[in-house]
């Protein structure tokens, strides 16, 4: 049973997971690109101080996803990030400016003052979701590579292994179904901010207003987000059997149908996503969507980044040349590498306790207004 | 231009730009952190409200530094695949493993835990708030742990095997990898030196304060603890560079002779103090390696080896493959003009292994392996076009190894005198020479930062042009991306990183200013 094979299952399930979670906890940028829309100082703090307390998570699991993606698909990590280069480099500013901003922004000394930090909270609320939605959408819509591992050993023309278009990841972001899947991203990361804020900040003013921010946000995504769907149910893609690449039309769609695991688990996240909202715009003093529509998030984009590699699908489909697509079976780490991350990877669940345990200590008082400005709280953004 | 700095170029500089500027900020996370889980410690303790207030004052001047290692260090690990893709499939198979562990093990408790250590004073038990603030400083060092693992295995690959089939090494033993000699002398040496740095940086800080008559108690109460932690720190920095000499020069003995500026080795070799580096010398030529140099005899084969009659192969030697045993047995004999002969057809067998492969004769693929196999480990020399082309920059691994030396030994000194004064001197404030040793403290912090880096840069520019040591060097590691693209990405992250670090420094001052004129002997309530 424990074959190489189901090791690199077994991997592209864990990098599914983690990049579910990542964009769940992408309510953090969501939150951020909501900033300029909110005047009223002690407003924007309580919406700064309720997110920062949580963007190390979201920033950490960009890069453990990242760090996982490399120890169990290099192939991938090689290609996609030496060949997509400017792609890759503006998500990595817009990340390295929020770092600091949430602890930089009111703190004495800021010799940039807070509106600098703001605006950097703000593009990288923006620039993030959008650019780590084009960067998956690859996934599905391809990009132009190619790959061939002996060129290491060329002695006159260029050793990279892989080769991508002169523009390196910017007609990545200029792709219109790309940016599709992008400002789903984003809309879907303003939906969760709302349920999020809702959930954890007490203030009335507040919730008002996130209720408002969320139907239209639900709105925008909802049409994004169906767009994508279309997309990708129609598009066509690439299958790998054998070591023989053919391309197969309406692919994910039947990796749904022939996966009908995966369609259930599809369908129970939107219906969860969609409860989340309806339920928290329709009933007052409703506030826990949050859990539903993360949990919800979770499972449709685990679902999706699933269907991308099982299957014998191409998870990173070359449109160059169609034998260099990256597959689960010829981008993974050998079965040592994996077999020895799997032993490692059984204390995720141990991490996950510990996260939850700390999330749920820190929560179970919600932020107020009155927190914020008491003046012998000091750690505060 | 291009002719001086190309794609190679401009990606090792980026690199070592991004390196540079995220060290700057990770030391002072790994002690620091270590000093206030002890300080609060203390607080639970005692329950003592100075301690709290104490604890708290150094609690906020992590957060800001934290703030930023973080921002630096997430360019590091993606820089291996934007910047190095080639280098990212030939060992990913091995340096990924690392990487993904950090990931899991280390970057999430800090995370988790630095949010319950700042947010949590009022929302969890005293018991549970110091037990994140320990994980926190865990998870700094545990984080440090694996990415060191992978560090050491670029500059000493162990634990793996090249596949033809798959053009890259994977890995067999991990095991291997991180019990590697290299990989625990680095690890202890490097995270040691973070509480060096922290020691007198807390020691530094609190001197300035008592220059101002500013918050004495407090003062003397961090000076204890940040004293010993940073002489415990220096003591066994300097412990763990002796075991990083030996492994230096068994697996690394090219870097070893740029340390020392060494071109012709001997037995029982003497050990350069301090020198000048003769700028025009070259491996091979009859000019004397320093303008001026002071020696001490026996030290370079006693470090080396622990043996004062030791042969210390210079860097002639090296490229010569002329080295010996204590008994006169000659060993490395293998020079680095035959090491290119032999990694050139190691190539040529892997073109042939290919064609056979996509041919699909077995037999003959079976036939190469054992060919490949046996000279693989010259492979990287392949692509040098002079013996000389493995030779690193003397001059720059020379001085940031005597200049790490020089002021690591000081600070010894100084954290020896700092602690001997702290406790057997009472009242020394009024002492006339109070004030000169304030200065010397505050002094001491630049200076334990040039240390540390110099230590970074010993380790990188002594072990070039190799980004695998001996199998991959840097020109086949990178990207196939233009000399503009990592141009313009080197001065955006220069200019970023720049203006992060004013904003840091600015703030980390303030801070400072404003908090040391608040009574530290109690918290507000």
């Amino acid at each position: 049973m424990l074959t190489y094979e189901f090791f690199q299952n077994y991997w592209w399930l864990l990098i599914s997971l983690l990049g579910a979670i990542l964009v769940f906890l992408l309510f953090v940028q969501g939150g951020q690109s909501m900033i300029p829309c909110i005047k009223d100082q002690t407003q924007r703090a309580l919406l700064i101080n309720s997110i920062g307390r949580k963007w190390e998570l979201t920033f950490t699991s960009l890069v453990v996803f990242g760090g996982a993606f490399f120890a169990s698909f290099p192939l991938f990590y090689s290609t996609s990030f030496g060949g997509a280069y400017w792609l890759w480099m503006i998500i990595l500013f817009s990340f390295i400016v929020q770092a600091i901003s949430f602890k930089y922004r009111m703190k004495s000394g800021n010799v940039y003052g807070y509106k600098t930090y703001d605006t950097l909270l703000f593009i990288n609320g923006i620039v993030g979701p959008v650019l780590l939605g084009v960067a998956v959408s690859m996934m599905f819509f391809g990009a132009e590579f190619s790959v061939n591992k002996v060129n290491i050993l060329n002695t006159s023309v260029s050793t990279s292994i892989s080769q991508w278009s002169s523009t390196h990841g910017i007609e990545a972001i200029f792709n219109a179904k790309n940016l599709v899947l992008g400002v789903a991203v984003l809309f879907l990361a303003r939906v969760q901010a709302s349920l999020y804020f809702i959930n954890n900040i007490d203030n009335e003013t507040f919730y008002k207003k996130q209720k408002k921010e969320l139907l239209i946000n639900t709105v925008v995504f909802l049409v994004f987000f169906l767009g994508f769907v279309a997309l990708l149910l129609t598009a066509t893609g690439i299958e790998s059997n054998d070591g023989q690449f053919k391309e197969v039309e309406y692919k994910y769609f039947k990796n749904l149908i022939e996966m009908p695991y995966f369609f259930i688990l599809f369908l129970i996240g939107v219906v969860m996503v969609l409860y989340a909202i309806i339920k928290t715009l329709l009933k007052s003093n409703y506030k826990k969507g949050i859990w539903f529509s993360g949990i919800g998030t979770i499972l449709v984009v685990l679902t999706l980044l699933c269907i991308a590699g099982y299957n014998n699908t191409a998870y990173y489909p070359s449109l160059l040349d169609i034998n260099s697509s990256l597959t689960i079976k010829n981008s993974s780490s050998s079965e040592f590498t994996l077999k020895t991350m799997s032993i490692v990877s059984l204390i995720v669940p141990i991490v996950i306790g510990y996260i939850w345990y700390s999330w749920y200590s820190l929560d179970k008082t919600k932020i107020t207004e009155k927190e914020l400005t008491d003046p012998v709280n000091e750690d505060k953004y | 231009m291009e002719d001086l700095m190309n794609v190679v170029d401009w990606s090792r500089a980026q690199f070592a730009l991004t390196a540079i500027y995220h060290w700057l900020f990770v030391p002072l996370t790994l002690g620091l952190g270590i000093i206030i889980a002890i300080m609060e410690t203390i607080y639970y303790r005692t329950k003592s409200e100075k301690w709290l207030a104490t604890t708290k004052f150094w609690m906020l001047l992590f957060g800001i530094n934290f703030a930023i290692g973080v921002a630096t260090g997430i360019i590091l690990e993606f820089e291996f695949g934007t910047n190095w893709s080639n280098y990212s499939w030939f060992v990913g198979d091995i340096f990924g493993a690392p990487l993904a562990i950090e990931g899991i093990l280390a970057f999430f408790m800090e995370s988790t835990f630095i949010a319950v250590m700042f947010f949590g004073w009022k929302k969890v038990s005293p018991k549970f708030h110091l037990v994140s603030t320990w994980l926190t400083a865990i998870g700094a060092s545990i984080s440090a742990l694996w990415i060191l693992v992978a560090n050491a295995w670029m500059q000493c690959p162990v634990g793996m095997e090249f596949n033809p089939d798959t053009m890259r090494n994977e890995m067999v033993d991990f095991v291997a990898i991180v019990t590697s000699p290299m990989a625990v002398n680095k690890f202890f040496h490097t995270v040691l030196s973070g509480w060096t740095l922290a020691g007198v940086f807390v020691v530094g800080v609190s001197s300035w304060m008592l220059l101002k008559k500013r918050n004495i108690p407090h003062c003397y109460r961090s000076i204890k603890v940040g004293g010993w932690v940073g002489f415990a720190g220096i003591v066994l920095t300097l412990a763990t560079g002796d075991g990083s000499a030996v492994t230096v020069a068994e697996h690394q003995p090219m870097k070893l002779a740029a340390m020392e500026g060494l071109y012709d080795g001997n037995h029982g070799q003497e050990i350069t103090a301090i020198g000048i580096i003769n700028p025009d010398k070259k491996p091979g030529d009859n000019l004397d390696p320093f303008l001026f140099d002071i020696s001490l005899p026996y030290g370079l084969s006693i470090l080396s080896n622990h043996d004062m009659n030791a042969f210390v192969p210079g860097i002639n030697d090296i490229i010569a493959g002329r080295s010996f045993t204590p008994d006169g047995t000659p060993v490395n004999t293998v020079s680095y003009a035959e090491r290119m002969e032999r990694g050139k057809a190691v190539r040529a067998l892997l073109t042939e292994y290919d064609q056979a492969k996509k041919d699909g004769d077995i037999a003959k693929m079976d036939s190469l392996k054992d060919s490949i196999n046996k000279d693989f480990k010259y492979f990287g020399y392949a692509y040098l076009n002079s013996p000389e082309d493995a030779v690193p920059h003397v001059g720059l691994t020379f001085y940031s190894f005597h200049i790490m030396v020089i002021l690591g030994s000081y600070l010894l000194v100084f954290l020896m005198l700092i602690l001997f004064i702290i406790y057997k001197k009472q009242g020394f404030e009024a002492k006339p020479w109070a004030n000169k040793l304030h200065y010397l403290a505050i002094a001491s912090i630049p200076l334990v930062y040039i240390c540390s880096i110099c230590g970074w840069i010993t380790a990188e520019v002594g072990r070039q042009p190799w980004t695998i040591q001996d199998l991959m060097p840097n020109s086949i590691a990178i990207s196939a991306i233009s000399l503009g693209s990592v141009q313009t990405t080197f001065f955006i992250f220069a200019t970023l990183f720049t203006a992060l670090l004013i904003a840091e420094l600015c703030i980390m001052f303030k801070q400072i200013s404003k908090k040391s004129k608040e009574n530290l002997e109690t918290v507000k309530k």
